[in-house]
């Protein structure tokens, strides 16, 4: 099938950018998003042209290196689903593809459709972990852990930092990332010490990098590849509240 | 030169125990006056880098991802390895570290497995504290699953995201380090060439991936944790980004490169299904736990539709006319047969016109029988998001037919050679994790790479580097010595050739043009005729490389085809001894197959009189034949034997 395409080109942050048109011809059904953009920026290098930039590593769905927006949907907006596990199939022939990056003040551009996402680094060391050092652990069956809460614990810790939260809310919030890694630790025995220190460090931190408030589109649940819940924004508001109200830090 | 291994002698039980007691120990307030630079932040890098932060050294860590937590140790899907015994059902550490010799075909290293499997236990406790969710069985306790090579059920995991969750652990304690300012992280930053000073590995050069700015950084010890190669065979389970550039431009700089040919060709992963593909997707080998793997006994049953072999559907082959073709052969391991074991053997049946896929290269893996004896439901937690993964890529549902998969190359056990205490030949280089060589022998058993990655960076390395600093002293460091002007130099001027060629074809169609030959002369069966070609073919490759190559951009920008040009000119020239590597092997270990040296069976046959040693090897130059240099290896409490697992 051929498809074209209209990519977001911008040199740098400072750079204004614009929309250029491509045509990707001959993609194969079974190809994946990923591999179709490679055959585009094959011919692009032969030609000495620079090739469109876009961040990609596992291509496997699991790194969050990965991410642009397709006809306006983070990842192409198929349900838990990465842009590099997204195929070809879910496409027609004769389809034409807007495909631009991340839109957010705290993710600005570096080139094209990569963006930088280190403000989502910050927000982790303001307090995303448990504070135990190497060799001073008790033995890993002590302390048992009900099922339920291990698996929601887990289903929190699943998130890949791929930033298509941010993207999807129309208020670039990334409550939606860091409430995950909150509640992921918030519900476990071995979180409980630091855990109203982290929410107030780990929101003051998102704050400050200028992402903004959830006004609750749910925009950003429903785009996660990894199917995060909203209901992890609730527990972090949650938790906030009860920090502030204990009036201190621990 | 002999390379010693710098193991304690006596008894094994006692070593590493023994070990830390007699190595120096740097006093707490003097920890700080020593900056130790770790590249790298996957499993064994962030691990190393956080614990040595805690310690008070100061780490200068580095990543060409955008993140640390970004490393492909994060791809690692079925679990990890250890001793605990929970599932009483009589595993120990003797068992764990006998089952790692005789998975790697006793290749490895006995005192370092030995240490591997004790360590086994803290890295599993260590990952809880730090709050790593592990499955659960009801009563809250941890639960295991059984992986290829062992009769026991040691390994933890995390769904199928072990590697995410203990890589999230890591990089948190991490996090938490460069919160404290005793870690500086570079993520975007490459590593392109390693500065050795007065026979010291004294710091590297790196090249800022956004800026294109060169730098050079000066420190006390260096520390590479920069995972594996087998991306020289361009289609490959790693991640895109995953190259031997570190490794290989150190070994540039005198660092003896051991078992370049021990690569691991993993049995579970999707077939091939067209030129364009850019990289091979692993299904986790706990699914043969609950998998059957078979192919049509009669070859006119398999689809091949490059061949247009039509063949039947899975569900009309009816039972008398499937071959379980490893339940068949291994009766005591059944489906879960090391994975140079099974790989091979879904070669053979390929080979023979078994297979059914696009190229008449796959085999099923049926979950009919876990249907039966578990329910749906409980197949789904077990597997679902390994179905949901293959269901994306292939469009097909493994809830309704068997999935096809077929072997792709996933793990490198050769690396940088490695004493006891981690460090390679050049003083005051370390290298953990999959860089190094040091526990796997010649094949790796499942669940094992986060265990020795973990290992290393937080229970070993932070002792053994103490060794080394204490041993030295505190000492000036200069960016000002000749040898990183020199390196700079070197560093500019090979980017600026790359750019000038400006020839006619892309960077990856040499890549993939290296990869298929060494897949095809390389790969899973091995002769000596075959590599004797492919010695000839790679210097042919490297020299159109250098001359026929397109590299657009500039320098200075961000420029991704200018980044994957010089991986490959490393791969081009670490792929050479590789092959030399599996030339001179005259005999079958574990992933190391030559077909001349095969049992009446058709089993790997080890020569244990002529082969049982590390071949190290030492650069000499582009177009120079390497060195060879042997480490000898003794067993002392594993039994050499003929490895069996019918």
């Amino acid at each position: 099938m051929n498809l074209t395409l209209h990519v977001w080109r911008q040199k740098g942050p400072s750079d204004v950018g614009q929309f250029q048109t491509f045509q990707a011809t001959g993609v194969s059904k079974d190809q994946s998003f990923l591999e179709m953009l490679d055959v585009v920026n094959d011919k692009l290098e032969l030609a000495g042209k620079d090739p469109i930039v876009f961040e990609h590593d596992c291509r496997e769905g699991i790194c969050g290196c990965c991410g642009f927006m397709v006809n306006g949907k983070a990842h192409g907006g198929q349900p838990e689903t990465t842009v590099c596990q997204l195929h070809m199939r879910s496409f027609s022939d004769g389809d034409e593809l807007i495909i631009e990056p991340w839109r957010s003040a705290a993710f600005p551009v570096v080139k094209d459709l990569m963006v930088d996402r280190s403000a989502f680094d910050r927000i982790v060391q303001a307090g995303g972990y448990v504070s135990v050092r190497t060799g001073s652990a008790q033995d890993a069956n002590a302390i048992p852990i009900s099922k339920e809460i291990a698996d929601r614990a887990f289903d929190s810790a699943a998130c890949i930092g791929c930033g298509a939260c941010v993207a999807s809310c129309p208020n670039a919030s990334a409550m939606l990332f860091t409430g995950a890694k909150i509640n992921h630790l918030g519900l476990l025995p071995q979180g409980q010490v630091e855990r109203f220190s982290r929410v107030q460090a780990m929101t003051q931190q998102m704050d400050a990098e200028g992402f903004g408030p959830c006004s609750n589109h749910e925009e950003c649940e429903a785009y996660c590849p990894k199917g995060i819940p909203v209901e992890v924004i609730g527990r972090m508001n949650g938790d906030l509240l009860k920090a502030q109200l204990r009036g201190r830090d621990s | 030169m002999t390379l010693q291994s710098n193991a304690p002698g006596g008894d094994i039980e006692t070593a590493w125990d023994r070990h830390r007691f007699d190595m120096k120990v740097v006093n707490p307030a003097n920890k700080r006056k020593y900056t130790v630079i770790v590249v790298g932040t996957g499993l064994a890098g962030a691990s190393a880098a956080a614990t040595m932060g805690e310690l008070g050294y100061n780490v200068l860590n580095f990543c060409f991802q955008d993140s640390p937590r970004r490393a492909h140790s994060i791809a690692a899907q079925g679990g990890i390895n250890a001793a605990k015994n929970y599932q009483g059902d009589a595993d120990s550490v003797f068992r764990l570290f006998y089952d790692t010799i005789k998975g790697g075909d006793f290749r490895a290293r006995e005192e370092n497995v030995y240490r591997l499997a004790q360590i086994s236990n803290n890295i599993i406790d260590q990952a809880v504290a730090q709050g790593v969710p592990f499955a659960r069985e009801y009563g809250g306790l941890l639960g295991n699953r059984s992986f290829g090579g062992a009769l026991v059920s040691r390994t933890f995991y995390s769904q199928g995201q072990t590697g995410q969750q203990l890589l999230l652990g890591a990089y948190q304690a991490l996090s938490r380090q460069i919160q404290a300012g005793t870690v500086k992280i570079f993520p975007r930053t490459e590593m392109q060439d390693l500065v050795v000073h007065d026979g010291h590995a004294r710091g590297i050069i790196t090249r800022h991936l956004v800026t294109g700015k060169i730098e050079r950084w000066a420190a006390d010890a260096v520390v590479l944790a920069t995972g594996g190669y087998v991306n020289v065979y361009f289609l490959s389970t790693n991640a895109m980004g995953s190259n031997v550039t570190a490794t290989w431009r150190a070994t540039r700089r005198g660092a003896y490169f051991a078992n370049p040919c021990y690569t691991q060709i993993h049995p579970t992963c999707i077939p091939v299904s067209g030129g364009y593909q850019s990289k091979l997707t692993l299904m986790s080998e706990s699914l043969r736990n609950d998998g059957r793997v078979w192919v049509p006994k009669n070859a006119e049953d398999a689809w091949n539709a490059k061949a247009a072999k039509v063949g039947r559907h899975p569900g009309d082959i009816p039972e008398s006319d499937r071959d379980y073709y490893l339940e068949r052969r291994y009766p005591t391991f059944g489906n879960l047969v090391p994975r140079d074991v099974a790989s091979r053997n879904a070669k053979l049946v390929c080979d023979a016109g078994h297979g059914v896929s696009f190229e008449g290269n796959g085999v099923y893996l049926d979950f009919a029988d876990a249907y039966e004896r578990l329910g749906r439901k409980e197949v789904g937690e077990r597997y679902g998001n390994l179905f949901d993964m293959y269901q994306r890529i292939t469009g097909e549902s493994a809830y309704e037919q068997p999935m096809r998969i077929y072997p792709a190359p996933h793990y490198a056990m050769g690396g940088l050679w490695v004493d006891y205490n981690l460090q390679s030949n050049v003083p005051g280089l370390f290298v953990l994790g999959e860089a190094n060589f040091s526990d796997h022998g010649a094949n790796r058993l499942g669940a094992s790479a986060l265990m020795q990655g973990l290992s290393d960076g937080y229970f070993v390395l932070p002792y053994t580097i103490g060794h080394y600093l204490g041993i030295q002293g505190p000492r000036k460091s200069s960016t000002d010595w000749g040898e990183f002007a020199q390196a700079e130099e070197q560093v500019t001027d090979r980017i600026n050739k790359l750019l000038s060629i400006k020839g006619k074809r892309t960077v990856d169609s040499f890549h993939r043009e290296l990869g298929l030959e060494l897949w095809n002369n390389c790969g899973m069966a091995r002769n000596r005729h075959d590599l004797t070609t492919l010695l000839g073919r790679i210097p042919e490759i490297r020299a159109e490389f250098w001359e026929n190559v397109s590299v657009p951009g500039s320098a200075g920008d961000l420029n991704q085809t200018l980044e994957r040009a010089g991986r490959v000119a490393d791969f081009l020239e670490f792929a050479e001894v590789m092959a030399l590597d599996a030339r001179q092997r005259e005999e079958s270990c574990g992933g190391h197959f030559r077909v001349e040296h095969a049992t009446e069976e058709g089993e790997a046959r080890r020569d244990d009189v002529n082969f049982r040693y590390v071949a190290a090897w030492e650069y000499q130059g582009v177009d120079q034949k390497p060195t060879m240099h042997k480490e000898q290896l003794e067993f002392r409490y594993v039994k050499l034997t003929q490895r069996s697992y019918k």
